[in-house]
């Protein structure tokens, strides 16, 4: 069981967790994610550490509920418990030394680059980040970002906040401009990962995308997470999750995605019936 | 004096099964255990010789005949005591034992007629077990060994050293102990709560099991060797190998281990009840002709599919339990012999619509007596499927190797082991099972978890005395 001490709501739909996993904690790196189930039935989903605290031995995951398995976890109260929380897994994040990097984060992407930024500032790099989101309620960690950044954009989708339009405008506007741009590490959704590919290719930019394809144990058992990267089927969880966005194959991987769409509904539907029945905060202590 | 009785010995007795078509819509045991009537006919037929070959075909060495005659004297408690001094795992291995190949096979009885059922008799004999009887623990003796997975290697290992006085830490990636017996093998052939009381069991010799620990990634086998006097590896083969042909990264395209692992350790059958779905399909090839082809097909039959099995060599060459092919045969699993994937093809929506095959024909035997599959050219088909699932073989995962600096592999993967020590290419460190030989059997991991066992004790003590 790993405690939960504490749940913040950063922003709507978006809800930051501090769990109790010391082995976890003590070992964790940039870029690594965790398997967690809420409870007994629960499913195996991947979450990236969005933070840790080796002394305190905690981690902290920023979770946009989705579905019953995020809806279930975001629903736990403080105090209560996950029942299993597994990891580091995958692999750390390749850190450059005194570059120029452009960390992008798109809606909940914003809490996995975060510490990839911040490891990136402390490695001697300039770091130029990008965050965007739907709209400015959505948005959060602007103020985390910009500590370990050197410049910060910020774009939404209806201009509620920084610009209007997507990440890809900021990128596009310094690519423009002519820098030197050593290395660009994007972590959003899949279509915004492609649309940044697209961008940064004709340039010969060095660019990382996090794939987040369906999971299940996290450990390179099931080949779930199949991704063909330049032509080669690879597993996401143990040769990624960070992959050369050049040579990512993104339609197949949008479409593997949708795999369960239908399962998903259901299980969905019956979760929101569940609940509106049922107080919450049940399994408080 | 009374009339001897006339045994007969030609046919052995089959326990009461679920019919087919009753079956393939639950995932309840297929095969009932012997009731005391049976097991008693059934050991009756066993003719106690004095050189019983069927103990040579086991790989721990059961004294079956002594077992068998204690079945046949009523002394079921016994029995099981008999078992249990060589095999901790009874009720696993009476289930899901190759026994045709290895103490059925070399049973007296199949020279003429059936062999006698061993195996059978193993499981109606583990149900007799006296409850909470455990072996004395002695008092620790102040050292302790890490074992890594909890698969009938990892079990084994670490319970064989309790019961010399070691304190034992399992360290399991998963969340549920048991490796592929519970992850792997469905339900219907071994159910889980007798993994789970095996657990449990191993458990009460005071071994320590911690969930969620994937070794290389939590902590390190370089970690474990400061705290742990020696660690043992049973970490199994577990990584899917996939075919390599086109469109097998479609959708509706699964490896046995996705498949069996959401149905079995995460209860996909039990969807939306439990969190994590399957595809409900329709028309499911399944590629291989082993134990997980079987698993799987017959999985995918109970969650409401026409299952076609594709296999490159003839139902004679197949590797998979004979009973479990019978029983794939019963509930109307349509076999493609002598046939082998080519490709699979998708629809406009990157979903599986077919799969393309080509048939084979056996070569002469060559030196090895073996039969080669060759294609015959042009004679490709496509047989329309929405799913595919890929049962040819899983290899050792590298993720040990690669964070363990100096831990050797065999070349195909295993870890190179001392043939007599078990000891890895690291000093301390042993390996068994699945890891090292590649995937094989319960009672070969367990058989060579046992040896390592002993292994690693010579070695902590004589460490001490260095
Ligand atoms: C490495 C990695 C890191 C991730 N980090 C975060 C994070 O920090 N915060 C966050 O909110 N989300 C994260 N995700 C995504 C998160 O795992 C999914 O949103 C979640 O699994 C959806 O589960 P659900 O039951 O709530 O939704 P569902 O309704 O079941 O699914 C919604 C969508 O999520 C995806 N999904 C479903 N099941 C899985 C699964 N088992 N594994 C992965 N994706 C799945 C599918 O594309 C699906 O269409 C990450 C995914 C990966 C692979
Ligand atoms: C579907 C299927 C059906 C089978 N049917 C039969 C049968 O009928 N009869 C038979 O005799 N054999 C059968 N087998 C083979 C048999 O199950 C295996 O040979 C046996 O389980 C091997 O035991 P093991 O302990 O070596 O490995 P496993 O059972 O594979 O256990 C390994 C354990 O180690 C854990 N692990 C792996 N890496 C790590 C890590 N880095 N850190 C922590 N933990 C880790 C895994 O999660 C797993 O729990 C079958 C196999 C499968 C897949
Ligand atoms: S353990 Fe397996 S091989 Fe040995 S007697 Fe039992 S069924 Fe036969
Ligand atoms: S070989 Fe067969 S008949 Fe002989 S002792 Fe063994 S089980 Fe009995
Ligand atoms: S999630 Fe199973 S292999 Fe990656
Ligand atoms: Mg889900």
């Amino acid at each position: 069981m790993y405690n939960i001490v504490s749940k913040t709501e950063l922003a709507t739909f978006t809800t930051q967790l501090v769990v109790e996993a010391p082995d976890v904690a003590r070992k964790a790196q940039a870029g690594q994610f965790v398997v967690v189930r809420a409870g007994e039935k629960g499913e195996r989903i991947p979450l990236t550490i969005a933070d840790y605290d080796r002394e305190k031995g905690t981690i902290t995951m920023v979770i946009q509920p989705v579905g019953s398995s995020t809806g279930k976890i975001c629903s736990l109260c403080e105090g209560s418990n996950l029942h299993d929380v597994a990891g580091p897994l995958g692999n750390a994040s390749e850190i450059i030394e005194n570059g120029l990097v452009v960390c992008i984060g798109g809606g909940i992407g914003i809490a996995p680059i975060y510490p990839i930024a911040r490891e990136f500032k402390a490695r001697g790099n300039k770091v130029i980040s990008i965050i965007g989101a739907r709209s400015a309620e959505y948005l959060f960690w602007e103020d985390k970002l910009r500590a370990v950044s050197d410049e910060l954009h910020v774009a939404t989708d209806d201009g509620s906040k920084g610009i209007k339009g997507f990440v890809t405008q900021p990128l596009a506007d310094l690519i423009s401009s002519g820098i030197k741009i050593d290395r660009v590490i994007a972590i959003g959704p899949l279509i915004m990962m492609k649309n940044i590919a697209n961008a940064t290719r004709p340039h010969g930019i060095k660019t990382i995308v996090s794939l987040n394809p369906i999971m299940v144990d996290g450990t390179g058992m099931c080949g779930s997470c199949r991704v063909s990267v330049g032509g080669q089927t690879k597993f996401s969880c143990v040769d990624g999750p960070e992959f050369d966005a050049h040579l990512v194959d993104f339609d197949g991987l949008m479409a593997r995605g949708r795999m369960y769409g239908e399962e998903e509904k259901v299980s969905t539907e019956r979760y929101q019936h569940e609940k509106n029945g049922v107080p919450l905060c049940l399994t408080r202590r | 004096m009374p009339d001897k009785e006339i045994i007969d010995r030609r046919h052995r007795i089959d326990p009461k099964e679920q019919e087919p078509a009753e079956r393939i819509k639950n995932f309840d045991e297929v095969a009932s255990t012997y009731t005391e009537e049976e097991a008693l006919a059934e050991a009756k037929r066993c003719l106690k010789c004095k050189t019983p070959m069927c103990i040579e075909g086991c790989p721990v060495g059961i004294d079956i005949r002594q077992f068998i005659d204690e079945i046949k004297q009523g002394k079921f408690e016994d029995a099981a005591r008999t078992i249990k001094a060589k095999n901790s795992l009874p009720a696993i291995c009476g289930r899901v034992c190759p026994q045709e190949s290895q103490c059925e096979k070399l049973c007296i009885l199949s020279m003429k007629w059936t062999p006698v059922a061993i195996g059978r008799l193993e499981r109606f004999a583990a149900e007799h077990e006296k409850q909470g009887e455990k072996p004395v623990i002695p008092e620790w003796n102040g050292k302790k060994v890490a074992v890594i997975g909890s698969g009938p290697a990892g079990l084994t290992a670490a319970g064989e050293l309790a019961k010399m006085g070691y304190k034992v830490v399992i360290f399991e990636a998963l969340h549920t102990a048991g490796g592929v017996l519970t992850y792997g093998i469905p339900e219907f052939r071994l159910p889980k709560d007798i993994v789970a009381k095996e657990v449990d069991y191993v458990k009460s010799l005071g071994v320590e099991i911690r969930l969620n620990q994937i070794v290389g990634k939590t902590i390190t086998i370089d970690e474990m060797l400061k705290e742990y006097d020696a660690v043992f590896i049973g970490s199994g083969a577990g990584l899917p190998v996939f075919m390599g042909i086109p469109g097998e990264n479609l959708c509706g395209v699964y490896s046995a281990n996705e498949y069996l692992t959401r149905v079995n350790l995460m209860r996909a059958y039990q969807f939306p009840e439990h969190d994590t779905p399957i595809k409900k399909s329709n028309k499911v090839a399944v590629v291989g002709g082993g134990n997980v082809a079987m698993d799987a097909a017959r999985t995918a039959r109970r969650l409401g599919a026409h299952v076609y099995l594709i296999y490159r060599r003839g139902e004679e060459e197949m590797p998979a339990r004979r009973e479990e092919v019978i029983h794939a045969r019963e509930e109307g699993i349509e076999f493609k012999l002598l046939t082998n994937p080519t490709k699979v093809v998708g629809d406009e929506k990157g979903w599986v619509k077919g799969i393309e095959v080509i048939t084979m024909q056996l070569t002469e035997p060559d030196a090895s007596g073996r039969r080669k599959p060759v294609p015959v050219k042009g004679s490709e088909t496509v047989i329309d499927v929405d799913t595919v699932i890929i049962a040819i073989g899983t290899s050792p995962n590298p993720l040990l190797v690669k964070t363990t600096p100096g831990l050797k592999t065999n070349g195909h993967g295993g870890l190179e082991v001392d043939g007599y020590s078990f000891m890895t290419s690291r000093e301390g460190v042993f390996a068994g099972g699945d890891a090292v030989s590649g995937s094989a059997t319960v009672i070969s991991a367990m058989g060579q978890a046992k040896e390592a066992a002993e292994a690693i004790d010579e070695y902590i003590k004589a460490k001490c005395k260095r």
